[in-house]
């Protein structure tokens, strides 16, 4: 039995068991489901080995709400813990593995995802693509990112959570200090699905650059697209130094090498300075597409074009370039100097100035404009004014002198969640809103949606507001508990209403899905907002092969042109089209990925070994295999296009 | 899938401009790679805590061959990827044949190289600075072997096929990836070994 002693959680409680037996039962409950239905084939055939990028889009959205529903919990806990003082809801051990996992599982697993989704769904229809460059590949990019976080939700149950938070900073997540696998569950979780981002940011960048329709040049391309390029730009040059810190931690982890010792010349803060130097451009990666998400927003509804194109393009890519040059700003306390201190200072402030411009255009954008009140305006308009507060206070914290206030208080968690809940969570639930009648064929319902809307937004504001005050007053963040003399009961109090009210606002949206998903109407058309980019101009839901013929552009608002000024779109006749076939190669290969990760988080040096060898026998196997896709006939696109409702012309 | 006729085989298809361009993109993430490990290597190149520095552990013999061999097979590559463009199959599978046995040459010397700094007490644990030579030049190395088994299997599938626009798109990524490599040795054997060595 000592062989499955490892698997044991180290601090098992009531909660625990609880969801142990809850995992089986669901997993019990959704195998036999499919097989009463008899799915298996259908959802072998249509789904799992699928390498269309709109179905793996929505694969990747129906992951993120589940990975939004996992860490809400872990975020309901903490509220409810700091809620009063001195409470004994959980654990500090609890407390330390929940913050972990919650961050972990928020910014990776579920805004990655997030953004993900709709980049696959949106970006190949809005350039004119039947798909992306490499549909293969992007089907193992999601199987990889699933990969990684199914091995990070097992940790809770199997061998325990990691506990470093979400930074993991050594020498706290050393063997040491982080005694149980739960820092190792990190490092490989972390270490597969960045592999996935990294292929996705490759497979992006090639389709964005050479699969443009005729005659969208760089600069006319739509402001979503261009967000997504720069995006994938910096994951391509962040991603490979998660690689290498990960691969590092595994290392001083499990083969005692000495990266981030303290003794023996190894070098603590080289994992502080390697971790936020992709942290930090990590955070731009998720935060510009939904910049990008409210420039395609904006204009749709306040019935304008976009402000500032080119100014828009400029700020992003500096905004993109500057994202490098300021990583030392998360730990400003932790000994550098002043001189490296006041220049990553300078770098920081710096950057408020290109996302100034952006608050600008899109106010200049609203200016006249006959602005319709959609739900995926209203989190556009809510966004800017809570955004600019979460922004300021973070020029606040970027004064490195200030910062020593500041630093490790609650200030600094109110901050960074008014940055990160309004910039990318409202523009995700915007662009979901925005683009699910294109995605599903019907609209999700106004009036639910709306209210949704109103508990999100004040329960961000509930929630964070009150942390300013009490971090400055001094209450440390990851403290699991306070006396009562601080004071900060009342602050914590008013917190956990808050969060309440956020975890309201979800269920709405997915009481939304699902009342929309019975009542909605379904004879929308192919274009309910009166949009003005290309993904509109094909129906909904969109065919397998996108666009039937390849529109021809010369506007950086083709669609809209094309509605309102009869420039014709779409020329010439049908041709055949190339399709690539499905295959079943990526989801093996994100199956090996997870053995792979679990021998290596419990030291099972055999499993590991021959999980590698199953790796590159998948690649060896698509080496040598014989693939040249299939055509889809005249005749079938002909069919096709008639079922739904007459060619686009 | 249409063929282009103008353009050199490797590059005659739409798939096989988007297969060389991403590959690009993927070695710009491989400079990123070994650029964040230069950096690590940088920054713990002091750190030789009771162990070795690299002056007392670095051979030069060695090194200079590792050296010779794998610049030698970035130019017998270059060589096979031109007999390929003539379109000579034959001399092309020669001269690929000629560079993954240098490569392993190469190898064989690395493996040799690390077996003796294990003898000096110069092992994977012994401080921060043997850790970070021995993660790049396992990169590296890791790097070089799955090279060979992939310039193998290539080998096999233009033995088999032909040049084809497949095959040949095939072999002129690989070829990109083998001087990728040599790129790469030629920064450990200035910065590492050379810089170590004063």
């Amino acid at each position: 039995m000592d062989f499955f002693d490892r698997f044991a959680v180290p601090n098992p409680g009531p909660t625990i068991y609880a969801s142990m037996v809850a995992i089986v039962l669901t997993i019990i409950a959704i195998i036999i489901g499919i097989t009463y239905f008899k799915k298996w084939g259908y959802l072998w055939r249509e789904w799992l080995t699928t390498v269309d990028h709109k179905r793996i889009a929505l694969m990747y959205l129906i992951s993120a709400l589940l990975m939004l529903f996992r860490g809400g919990v872990d975020a309901l806990m903490m509220r409810a813990q700091t809620a009063v003082p001195e409470n004994t809801l959980l654990g500090a051990q609890e407390y330390n593995e929940i913050f972990t996992t919650h961050g972990v599982v928020m910014i990776i697993f579920m805004a990655m995802a997030f953004v993900m989704a709709l980049m696959n769904f949106v970006v190949p229809l809005q350039i004119g693509a039947r798909d992306v460059a490499f549909p293969r590949l992007n089907a193992l990019s999601f199987w990889l990112y699933f990969a990684g976080a199914m091995l990070f939700n097992i940790s809770f149950v199997i061998g325990g959570s990691p506990d470093a938070g979400w930074s993991s900073y050594f020498p706290l997540a050393n063997n040491e200090y982080s005694q149980s696998v739960g820092t190792n569950y990190y490092m490989f979780a972390l270490q597969i699905s960045g592999i996935g981002t990294l292929i996705t940011g490759i497979n992006f960048i090639t389709t964005i650059f050479k699969m443009r329709a005729p005659g969208m040049k760089l600069m006319k391309m739509p402001m979503f697209t261009w967000t997504a390029l720069i995006t994938n730009l910096i994951i391509v040059f962040a991603f490979p130094m998660l690689t290498v810190a990960v691969t590092m931690g595994s290392m001083d982890r499990l083969f005692a090498t000495k990266f981030f010792t303290t003794a023996d010349g190894g070098m603590d803060m080289l994992w502080a300075n390697l971790f936020w130097m992709w942290g930090h451009p990590e955070v731009y990666i998720l935060i510009l597409p939904a910049f990008g998400i409210y420039s395609e927003i904006i204009p749709t509804f306040a019935r304008r074009n976009l402000y500032g194109y080119k100014s828009m393009v400029i700020s992003i890519v500096a905004i993109s370039a500057l994202s490098f040059l300021v990583w030392v700003h998360h730990f400003y306390s932790m000994g550098q100097g002043a001189l490296v201190n006041s220049i990553f200072s300078i770098t920081t402030m710096a950057i408020a100035v290109p996302t100034g411009i952006k608050i600008f255009n899109w106010l200049f954008t609203l200016r006249k404009g006959k602005i319709t009140f959609a739900v995926p305006m209203m989190y556009s308009l809510g966004f800017i004014p809570i955004f600019t507060i979460g922004g300021v206070t973070g020029v606040m914290l970027g004064m490195a002198v200030a910062d020593y206030q500041y630093t490790n208080t609650m200030f600094l968690v109110a901050h960074f969640h008014l940055v990160i809940i309004p910039g990318v969570v409202f523009a995700m639930i915007a662009g979901m809103t925005y683009w699910w009648p294109k995605i599903f064929g019907f609209m999700l319902n106004e009036r639910i949606g709306k209210w949704a809307f109103w508990f999100i937004s004040i329960g961000v504001c509930v929630t964070f507001f009150p942390m300013f005050i009490s971090g400055l007053d001094g209450q440390a963040r990851r403290m699991y508990t306070y006396s009562e003399s601080t004071g900060f009961g009342i602050w914590n109090m008013i917190s956990f209403v808050g969060a309440l009210m956020l975890a309201a606002g979800f269920v709405l949206i997915v009481y939304n899905i699902y009342y929309s998903f019975r009542y909605s109407p379904r004879n929308i058309g192919s274009d309910p907002w009166d949009a003005r980019s290309l993904e509109w101009a094909t129906h909904s839901p969109v065919p397998e092969y996108n666009f039937a013929l390849t529109p021809q552009v010369n506007s950086s608002e083709a669609f809209w042109d094309y509605k309102k000024k009869g420039v014709e779109l779409f020329k010439g006749k049908y041709e055949e089209i190339h399709m690539p076939n499905n295959s079943g190669m990526p989801i093996i290969m994100g199956a090996i990925f997870f053995v792979w990760g679990f021998a290596f988080v419990f030291g099972m040096w055999i499993v590991g070994i021959l999980a590698t060898l199953g790796i590159f026998a998948c690649m060896i196997h698509r080496s040598f295999e014989k693939d040249d896709g299939r055509h889809i006939s005249i005749k079938e696109i002909e069919e096709t296009e008639e079922k739904l409702g007459g060619a686009k012309k | 899938m249409k063929i282009d006729h103008s353009q050199p085989l490797e590059y005659s298809t739409e798939q096989n401009r988007l297969n060389i361009f991403g590959f690009w993109v993927f070695l710009g993430a491989e400079i990123a790679l070994f650029g964040t490990l230069f950096a690590s290597y940088f920054t713990l190149v002091n750190g030789t805590g009771s162990g070795p520095a690299g002056s007392e552990v670095f051979v030069i013999s060695t090194l200079i061959i590792q050296t010779l061999l794998l610049l030698t097979s970035s130019f017998t590559i270059g060589l096979g990827i031109n007999a390929m463009r003539l379109g000579r199959k034959k001399a092309m599978i020669n001269f690929f044949i000629i560079t993954l046995v240098l490569g392993l040459g190469f190898l064989g010397f690395e493996i040799y190289e690390f077996t003796q700094y294990v003898h000096e007490g110069f092992t994977l644990q012994t401080s921060g600075f043997s850790s970070i030579v021995f993660l790049i030049l396992g990169t590296h190395g890791a790097h070089v072997s799955v090279g060979i088994f992939w310039g193998l299997f290539i080998i096999m599938q233009v033995k088999k096929h032909g040049l084809t626009p497949k095959t040949t798109n095939k072999a002129f990524i690989f070829s990109l990836y083998w001087h990728f490599l040599d790129v790469v040795w030629i920064f450990i054997f200035s910065f590492i070994y050379l810089k170590g060595m004063m």
